[in-house]
């Protein structure tokens, strides 16, 4: 139901000529509405100004050449035509975040749900537990990465070093190619906290009546889960898949402090460039290839370019979770 | 013997209540391997959770030769590194400048995002279906898609180098601070609004009277995701604030260039991971229940 059209409920019958009561409401109806405008007129301010203008913009930038030096010159699809047949570096980096998109979103996702689902018992040291595994995703990320590039260095982390005592020789972690990804992707789980809390909510709310029903009809244990549990928990899937395929679409801080840190070269400065996607580029993710050609480079309408391809990735999501608005925003119930 | 009764007791309850009461030494056997096995894994989850931390901590205090041998554990606690870490760099700075744009956003935030909200959920109007939508669109989409002509923009207005560019916005509404807002205003029932509204009272005395002291939590836990965001944000400064400038960076970019520009050793650097992980730990602790009610209410309800 959009609230375009419903000021006044359908049913409502109209009262006949200058009954005085509802002249006064619908006065007061319309001052309400201009009350309302005026309490919203800030936040539209600012979508028009911080949203809707640089979206334009950005369309029209990705048809020009502009170094924020001269003004914009108009050169067509060439942007798009460097995008999709010549920039050497776009392909991996879509291929890395792609690749952020599909092991991260649902890893996090599964470990949060078993996780969760190992605290749904009401026990005496449930809160504690709680507060071990949600705390990390607090923590800044920052902060995070530098710890865990610390624990997993090659040389004398305590990590390789636990892992030596079992007789394992550790891999190279943040300074291989091939386990960048997955490095990043452990402290992707450590800081699942806020998907966990989320799950354990909503297997917290499943109502208890259901289990209670499904147990007198004699329903087994994984009969339950499969019939009751889930379908209670897919307004929260759904939920977590898209918030987390859009954080994905954007993961930029984490690998950036990484590589930084890794390859030993600081990050902001002289190594901005140099430094993002070490080792190899394996970790060079799309948007840090938007932000190196657009404020390393200052080829803006370039990365106006690649902006305008990472809206369209991300407003197919968007498109898809507006179509389950009622599993979401609640306007629905 | 009696306490783990009593657990076993409420780990059975509800599911069992009204079921035929099976034999009760098979019920009691199962339940006590369960509890053993989930406990179990629990606990080695936990360690493996906090694990990071200690070694963190560990690292912090020892002394640079010992953080590049394969001891694990400080022969000598070498606290002076933490005194250290803000001799290396512009620490106080970092954190001022943190605190200044955390708690500039979240203030401005709250002034333009708490009525924004209320209007969408408690008033009917042209439009609020539009606006709504609009919200959540900006709210989901990536920040790179619009930061070119953003920092145009600010670039035009001659504020980039600072920290302007990232606070200002917030006095013209968040997006996700608006839509969180007015999920947790939707719980507050009509009846209080309207009766305060059949007493006479105007929108923003309803807003003051009725609805902020009764959205305390959600408010708190709105303003605590913004004042943490802001904080722990690396992209904004990153893209505003002056390469050659560090003495305008927020801690989260400081940090970020530490190891390498202001110190090679290990032990330094982990001190000042501490140093910016313990404010959040202790902040949590006082804060517990709203920010697990907030984050609930951004998935769950509604």
């Amino acid at each position: 139901m959009t609230a375009l059209s419903d000021t006044r409920p359908a049913g409502v019958p109209r009262t006949p000529v200058g009954a005085p009561a509802p002249r006064r409401r619908s006065g007061l109806r319309r001052h309400r509405q201009r009350v309302a405008l005026l309490l919203v007129t800030p936040a539209l301010l600012g979508l028009l100004i911080f949203f809707v203008y640089p979206l334009i913009a950005t369309v029209f930038y990705s048809f020009t050449h502009y170094d924020l030096v001269s003004s914009p010159r108009w050169v067509g699809l060439a942007n798009y035509k460097y995008l999709f047949t010549q920039d050497p570096n776009v392909v991996q980096a879509a291929r890395n975040t792609l690749w952020f998109v599909v092991f991260m979103v649902p890893i996090r996702i599964l470990c949060a749900a078993a996780v969760a689902a190992l605290l749904t018992r009401p026990r005496r040291s449930t809160g504690v537990f709680r507060t071990v595994f949600y705390l990390p995703a607090l923590v800044p990320p920052v902060a995070s990465v530098l710890a865990f590039v610390y624990l997993f260095n090659p040389g004398l982390g305590p990590v390789n070093r636990v892992l030596k005592v079992f007789g394992i020789e550790g891999p190279l972690w943040f300074n291989d190619p091939h386990w960048a990804k997955p490095s990043l992707l452990l402290l992707a789980i450590w800081m699942m906290g806020d998907v966990m809390i989320i799950i354990l909510a909503a297997l917290l709310d499943v109502p208890r009546d259901q289990y209670e029903a499904a147990s007198i009809d004699g329903a087994k244990g994984y009969q339950k889960a499969w019939y009751i549990t889930v379908p209670n928990l897919r307004p929260v899937i759904v939920f977590s898949v898209v918030t987390g395929v859009i954080a994905a679409l954007q993961y930029f801080t984490e690998a950036a402090v990484a590589a930084g840190v890794a390859s030993g070269k600081a990050l902001v400065g002289e190594g901005t460039g140099s430094g993002l996607g070490y080792p190899e580029g394996s970790t060079l993710t799309y948007p840090q290839w938007l932000y190196v050609e657009g404020f390393s480079n200052y080829a803006l309408g370039y990365a106006s370019a690649l902006a305008v391809v990472l809206f369209v990735v991300a407003a197919a999501f968007v498109v898809f979770l507006l179509r389950r608005t009622k599993s979401f925003t609640g306007s629905g119930s | 013997m009696t306490q783990l009764g009593a657990t076993l007791d409420v780990a059975v309850g509800p599911g069992a209540a009204g079921t035929p009461q099976p034999p009760a030494s098979h019920r009691r056997r199962q339940p006590v391997l369960l509890w053993v096995a989930e406990h179990v894994v629990l606990v080695a989850l936990a360690v493996l959770f906090v694990a990071p931390v200690v070694f963190v901590f560990l690292t912090s205090v020892m002394n640079n030769d010992q953080a590049l041998t394969s001891s694990l554990w400080p022969d000598h606690w070498a606290w002076s590194n933490y005194a250290h870490v803000f001799q290396v760099a512009p620490l106080a700075a970092w954190f001022g400048n943190s605190a200044l744009y955390a708690v500039l956003a979240t203030a401005f935030m709250l002034v333009s995002s708490v009525p924004a909200a209320y209007a969408l959920a408690k008033i009917e109007f042209r439009g609020s279906g539009l606006l709504f939508t609009a919200i959540i669109v900006a709210m989901l989409l990536p920040p790179q898609v619009v930061s070119i002509p953003q920092y145009v923009m600010w670039t035009k207005l001659d504020l980039t180098g600072t920290l302007w560019p990232l606070i200002l916005p917030n006095l013209l509404g968040d997006a996700f601070s608006i839509f969180l807002l007015r999920q947790f205003f939707l719980t507050i029932p009509n009846e209080y609004t309207e009766a305060a509204r059949i007493d006479g009272a105007g929108e923003l005395r309803v807003i003051w009277k009725v609805v902020l002291p009764m959205a305390k939590p959600g408010i708190a836990a709105t303003a605590m995701f913004l004042f943490f965001h802001s904080w722990n944000d690396y992209y904004g400064p990153l893209l505003y604030t002056s390469e050659a400038d560090p003495d305008h960076w927020p801690v989260a970019l400081g940090m970020a260039t530490f190891k390498g520009a202001h110190s090679v050793d290990w032990s330094t650097t982990m001190a000042l991971t501490m140093l910016v992980m313990v404010p959040v730990v202790v902040l949590f602790f006082f804060a517990q229940r709203a920010f697990v009610e907030g984050v609930t209410l951004t998935g769950v309800k509604g």
